[in-house]
């Protein structure tokens, strides 16, 4: 079968450094991929160049068989794959029902020229974007928060804000930076849940870069393994646990941070 | 309802007491400084669209200035109608802006300020070197505007067979500030304002969602340019001249300092700004050598209490209101 997201033998170097070196993995629709690996094993700059925020030094990524690395991320979203960020970046002075307003962007049908004029497609792209919005909200569980500003939510909702914006996109598939960083254990089981409901209610393919290995043997359908910028493994969460080189690479070195 | 109580008796004001009181009390000299208030505040208003994508603009007077040459040259080389080289003086520094804001768009905060601020001595510089403009000279004896009338019907009478032109420039200044600031009001509450306000917050955010930030840049420069010309244009029509110092760096700086003052989360800020800064400067003449110094002073002072502009001070949680 062929697959929804390929990366194949993606490397990124900058200058000496190659911080990715040939990474190859598939994502299969409608599953959840995290990539996990200690602090600086390149899993960041991977989830960059898979959303085009950073272009590959060599290699590629495709989705649905075409080409989105080395685009623009407008474009990557586009054409279904979009990435959240961690809590930080957010439209700070807007309320969370505006965010995920202005967030289904891609679903306008009218130019910006007719949103001026007010023309009719325009009118119904309003009503559908509050309609969409409250929909998500509803589906999110943020109603008590919608109308709050954004920069006065805390933490664990700013995260889950983050990822209603990247679902107003609609999107195919879902990339998701450390979504459970910084979590005590009820906001890391919340997240868990949440992210699942996206995945089986919505039918949005989610792949994750992730440092709780608890939260992601939890979540996981495949784990993909970096180490030094390597891919060291690729499985189900029962065989990456007992990975030799995973053991080697959490547990070898003294250096290394355990993420927990 | 409010807004539109407040609208009336804005257009009121401008339309009806502001000549009825010139009229009374003879100041005619007024409608000078009034029309310039309007005209400036309409490069202005483009200035503040552009800090509402989160860019530092000091390169205004730099289109204005192209938009008051092409127009002058439009109506004494080719002859043509003020009322006609207008939109096309505001057409051609638009395009001047998408040129140039292709490159340089991309650079953010202070990197994009500086570019910006040489811009208008790039534009001064240019119109000393090339025979069309005229150099150092410039162009002057710019004829005033001519009518317009369509089947016989008078739109706009010639300024030159009136009695009052400068009443003529002030209608005719005001007329074009509502129209501006109407569209300001509409584009900043319509899709592409919301774009904005999404990139003036985050870019990387925005472009995430799928919102082609660099496309949105070039047509938000594109269109504060554009009333930059229109701005400039008109200028150099009242003023009947263009001269390659009519509009420098300190006016850059000006229709900047115009947006901060008024400010930036309001879409009137830069009308309301424009308006303080011209009449506080001169207000302060009495002063003599020390005008400068007190009126930078007050300047300072009014930022450090007002940092949201004067219009934070009516209007707290006014629509398109951020920060």
């Amino acid at each position: 079968m062929s697959h929804l997201l390929e990366v194949r033998h993606v490397t990124k170097k900058f200058g000496g450094l190659t911080a990715n070196s040939d990474i190859s993995f598939n994502v299969n629709e409608n599953e959840i991929l995290s990539v996990i690996g200690p602090n600086g094993a390149g899993k960041s700059t991977l989830f960059k160049m898979i959303s085009s925020f950073l272009p590959t030094t060599t290699g590629e990524v495709l989705y649905k068989g075409e080409r989105i690395s080395n685009l623009k991320p407008h474009i990557v979203a586009r054409k279904g794959v979009v990435r959240t960020f961690q809590e930080t970046t957010i439209f700070k002075s807007m309320t969370v029902r505006e965010s995920i307003i202005v967030a289904q962007h891609l679903r306008a049908r009218a130019s910006l020229a007719g949103y001026f004029w007010g023309s009719r497609t325009a009118h119904e792209d309003v009503n559908s974007f509050g309609q969409y919005a409250d929909d998500l909200i509803a589906f999110l569980g943020m109603s008590d928060i919608a109308n709050e500003q954004a920069s006065n939510l805390p933490q664990g909702n700013l995260r889950a804000l983050g990822i209603a914006i990247g679902l107003a996109t609609d999107p195919k598939v879902l990339l998701l930076d450390e979504p459970f960083a910084g979590m005590n254990h009820d906001e890391t089981m919340k997240m868990v849940n949440l992210v699942r409901k996206v995945r089986d209610d919505r039918g949005v393919t989610v792949m994750l870069v992730e440092h709780d290995m608890p939260a992601v043997m939890n979540i996981s359908d495949r784990i993909v393994v970096l180490n030094f910028g390597e891919m060291i493994a690729e499985g189900t969460p029962a065989e990456i646990q007992n990975n030799e080189k995973v053991i080697e690479a959490y547990l070898g070195s003294a250096d290394d941070e355990i993420g927990i | 309802m409010i807004q539109w109580a407040g609208l009336a008796v804005f257009l009121l004001a401008i339309f009806v007491a502001v000549p009825a009181f010139i009229g009374a009390s003879g100041r005619t000299d007024f409608y000078y400084t009034l029309t310039s208030v309007a005209l400036l505040s309409i490069a202005s208003a483009g200035v503040w669209l552009t800090f509402y994508i989160g860019r530092i603009n000091i390169g205004q007077g730099a289109f204005a200035l192209i938009g008051a040459y092409v127009s002058a040259i439009l109506v004494t080389k080719a002859g043509m109608s003020f009322w006609l080289s207008l939109p096309l003086a505001g057409l051609f520094a638009a395009g001047v802006a998408v040129v140039i804001g292709v490159p340089i768009l991309r650079l953010r905060g202070v990197y994009f300020a500086m570019i910006s601020l040489v811009l208008t001595q790039v534009v001064t510089l240019t119109a000393l070197a090339l025979p069309i403009t005229n150099g150092a000279k410039g162009i002057t004896s710019i004829p005033l505007p001519g009518g317009v009338s369509i089947f016989g019907l008078t739109l706009i009478p010639d300024f030159a067979t009136l009695e009052n032109p400068r009443l003529a420039f002030y209608y005719a200044a005001c007329v074009l500030m509502v129209l501006t600031f109407a569209a300001m009001y509409r584009l900043v509450n319509s899709r592409l304002g919301h774009l904005c306000r999404s990139m003036q917050q985050n870019e990387e955010l925005a472009s995430s969602i799928g919102v082609n930030i660099s496309y949105i840049r070039v047509i938000v420069f594109a269109i504060s340019s554009f009333l930059g010309g229109i701005g400039g244009a008109m200028f150099g029509s009242i003023a009947q001249s263009v001269y390659p110092s009519s509009f420098q760096v300190a006016d850059s700086v000006n229709f900047m300092l115009n947006c901060f003052l008024g400010g930036l989360g309001y879409v009137f800020g830069p009308m309301l700004g424009t308006l303080v800064l011209y009449f506080g400067w001169d207000l302060l003449f009495e002063l003599g050598r020390f005008q400068l110094l007190a009126y930078s002073s007050l300047l300072i002072i009014l930022m450090l209490v007002l940092p949201n502009g004067l219009l934070s001070l009516r209007l707290p949680g006014r629509k398109g209101a951020d920060k």
